[in-house]
């Protein structure tokens, strides 16, 4: 297979194809978009499902009554769309069914804009419906890192029973790279014991996520808390940089990610030992390696677009034996390497208080920078 | 002799559970089941079908029913019956919902299925209150009835007109079959059948959406007796939800003649 010129949203969209997606349920919303628009097309070209559900409610109902049948089912949205579909998330998930869905994280709260932003973590790694739940969260830094991340959620999802979100943003929703496409895989034809088909001979099946006895849904909680800790025991993924040596650790996911680690290499050229910790799960979130790094390093510094969402579960990593700086970009708006360069510099330079939130000390800073209007 | 005359002239469906109910005395959820479950035995489809079961007082529909089911979130059946059908076309797929679950919350979720012309069959049950939660105002209520959320009588000025679904429905092109029948007496009843017999067969030669929609009482909820509720019905839903037709696909008319029942 050869490299070719890729926009993210196709590319995930033809990863999902080549993985053996049976069936796409989807609705258009900016940055995520050509995602729909090409398995419109490619869907049917194959004799697969492809509906353009009615809104996003839809779309996740859509997807939960195709999870039931045991094959490979997916969606995809971006934020507002994905707070829509939260019902369905928790639904699915209760009845631990494997479902792909992918979110082109765009600017909020609100209507927010369609710009880039990782505003969604808190609600993608919390499970951000109702109930406890836990669902998978995979974040990829390139357009070849996403068609991975897709080939393997579909293998995740069916391995744990479980909602696995790629979590994008809309650059790399929108931006073309070189990547190369897997081969083909062939729709599985073996049906799960669980799924609900109308097979004849085979006894009634009923999947459900009410459990109107207390006892039996504390039994169901049981069972999913186990399954999570599995995934948490087997499936952590990130990648370092430069750690060996590392004096300071920028820790930054997806685009942040990629952004510092721009910054990260440009510091090396000026002398300043520093890594980079990117987690690709963000659930489950890569706490053991962080926690062995905080005492390794001298200080850290958290790289986000958002609020400084990812930046609590580092601090419960570090657990204040070190030093957090942060720097977040919000609202759409996407740090520039030089930015998070000087950070860098800043806390190579000078030690660091540990009394203060690195959030207050960040907000501090923005409010200086934007003025009193902000 | 006696033994040799024995007929069995009734008995519980194949694709009934023997299990009590959980439905009220004088509820026709019951009598609704029991009408699905012997359609769907005499049309040979009980182990190629899968029901999808609304939130209300059908929340537990699938206990009822000896083949597959799924269980929707509220309002969402119709969306989660398109997941299934599009991916298992040969099954025979139906949705049982409520009028709070259907004609409100979902409302948004029934028509595009029936817009999409989707291929599933919905039963839908006309009992113009909220049961489950104990008998609030519900899309269907009618004028002046009073319900929990509705104490003084629903007053239309403030509080909206009753929806008639079932027209409402009929008026897409998706919709191949859509009618309304009532439970409130055996008569009835038959007729209640025969529609949703042609509704399946509506779904098994791809001619379109199909719903059935049943008038039907809530003795519990409206403080009568099974007995009153069913004059009630006659004499207060029939007249502002007529039954008949609303929506038979020219389709069907023309298959008739070749000799179905």
């Amino acid at each position: 297979m050869a490299l070719e010129l890729i926009k993210g949203n196709v590319a995930v969209a033809e990863a999902a194809v080549r993985a053996g997606l049976v069936s796409y349920f989807g609705y258009p919303i900016t940055p995520q978009t050509e995602l729909l628009e090409y398995l419109s097309a490619r869907m049917p070209e194959l004799n697969r499902a492809f509906v353009q559900a009615e809104s996003e409610l839809g779309a996740i109902n859509m997807v939960y009554g195709a999870a039931c049948t045991g094959r490979r089912t997916m969606t995809s949205s971006s934020s507002p769309g994905v707070s829509l579909m939260q019902e369905g998330l928790s639904y699915i998930s209760c009845t631990e069914l494997p479902v792909v869905i992918v979110d082109v994280v765009r600017g909020g709260p609100g209507l927010g804009n369609i710009a880039p932003s990782q505003s969604d973590y808190n609600q993608a790694t919390r499970g951000g419906g109702h109930g406890e739940y836990h669902q998978i969260v995979l974040a990829p830094a390139s357009v070849q890192e996403a068609i991975d991340l897709t080939t393997l959620a579909f293998d995740l999802a069916e391995k744990y029973r479980s909602v696995v979100m790629v979590l994008m943003d809309g650059s790399l929703g929108q931006m073309m790279e070189p990547a190369e496409l897997p081969p083909f895989q062939p729709i599985k034809t073996e049906i799960p014991d669980w799924a609900v088909r109308g097979i004849p001979g085979r006894g009634k099946h009923v999947l459900t996520s009410i459990n109107i006895d207390p006892p039996a849904q504390e039994r169901t909680n049981i069972r999913l808390m186990t399954r999570w800790q599995q995934v948490e025991a087997n499936e952590v993924r990130y990648k370092g940089y430069y750690l060996e040596d590392a004096e300071y650790l920028v820790v930054g996911y997806g685009t942040a990610g990629r952004i510092s680690l721009s910054a990260v290499r440009a510091a090396r050229e000026k002398g300043i030992k520093v890594g980079l910790l990117r987690p690709i799960s963000l659930a489950p979130f890569p706490f053991k390696v962080l926690s062995d790094l905080a005492e390794q390093v001298k200080a850290l510094l958290v790289v986000e677009m958002n609020n400084g969402q990812m930046l609590e579960d580092v601090r419960l990593a570090v657990a204040n034996r070190k030093p957090i700086a942060f720097y977040g970009r919000m609202g759409g708006m996407v740090p520039f390497a030089d930015d998070v360069l000087q950070e860098i510099e800043a806390l190579a330079a000078g030690p660091l208080s540990q009394e203060e939130h690195p959030r207050d000390r960040w907000l501090a800073k923005m409010r200086v920078e934007f003025g009193t209007g902000a | 002799m006696l033994d040799t005359d024995v007929k069995v002239v009734y008995q519980r469906p194949r694709g009934f559970e023997e299990l009590p109910t959980h439905y009220c005395p004088g509820c026709t959820h019951g009598v609704a089941h029991r009408l699905i479950a012997e359609v769907l035995e005499e049309m040979g489809e009980l182990e190629h079908t899968i029901g999808v079961a609304p939130v209300g007082c059908a929340v537990f529909a699938y206990n009822y029913f000896a083949f597959d089911f799924v269980e929707a979130p509220h309002g969402r059946a119709p969306a989660m019956a398109t997941g299934i059908k599009r991916s298992l076309p040969d099954a025979t797929v139906f949705t049982y919902q409520g009028d709070g679950d259907l004609a409100s919350i979902g409302m948004g979720e029934i028509v595009a299925a029936a817009s999409r012309g989707e291929l599933i069959t919905v039963i839908f049950i006309n009992n113009t209150n909220y049961g489950m939660t104990g008998g609030q105002m519900a899309p269907t209520t009618l004028p002046g009835q009073v319900t929990t959320s509705s104490p003084m009588g629903r007053d239309v000025e403030r509080q909206g007109y009753p929806i008639r679904t079932a027209e409402l429905l009929s008026s897409l092109d998706g919709a191949a079959y859509v009618v309304r029948r009532s439970l409130h007496d055996p008569k009835n009843i038959r007729m209640a059948k025969k529609a949703i017999r042609t509704a399946f067969e509506v779904q098994k030669q791809g001619l379109g959406f199909s719903m059935v929609e049943l008038l039907s009482t809530c003795p519990t909820n409206w403080g009568m007796t099974p007995a009153n509720a069913r004059v009630w019905l006659a004499e207060h839903m029939v007249p502002y939800y007529p039954i008949g037709d609303f929506k038979v696909s020219s389709s069907i008319a023309y298959d008739k003649p070749k000799g179905r029942d």
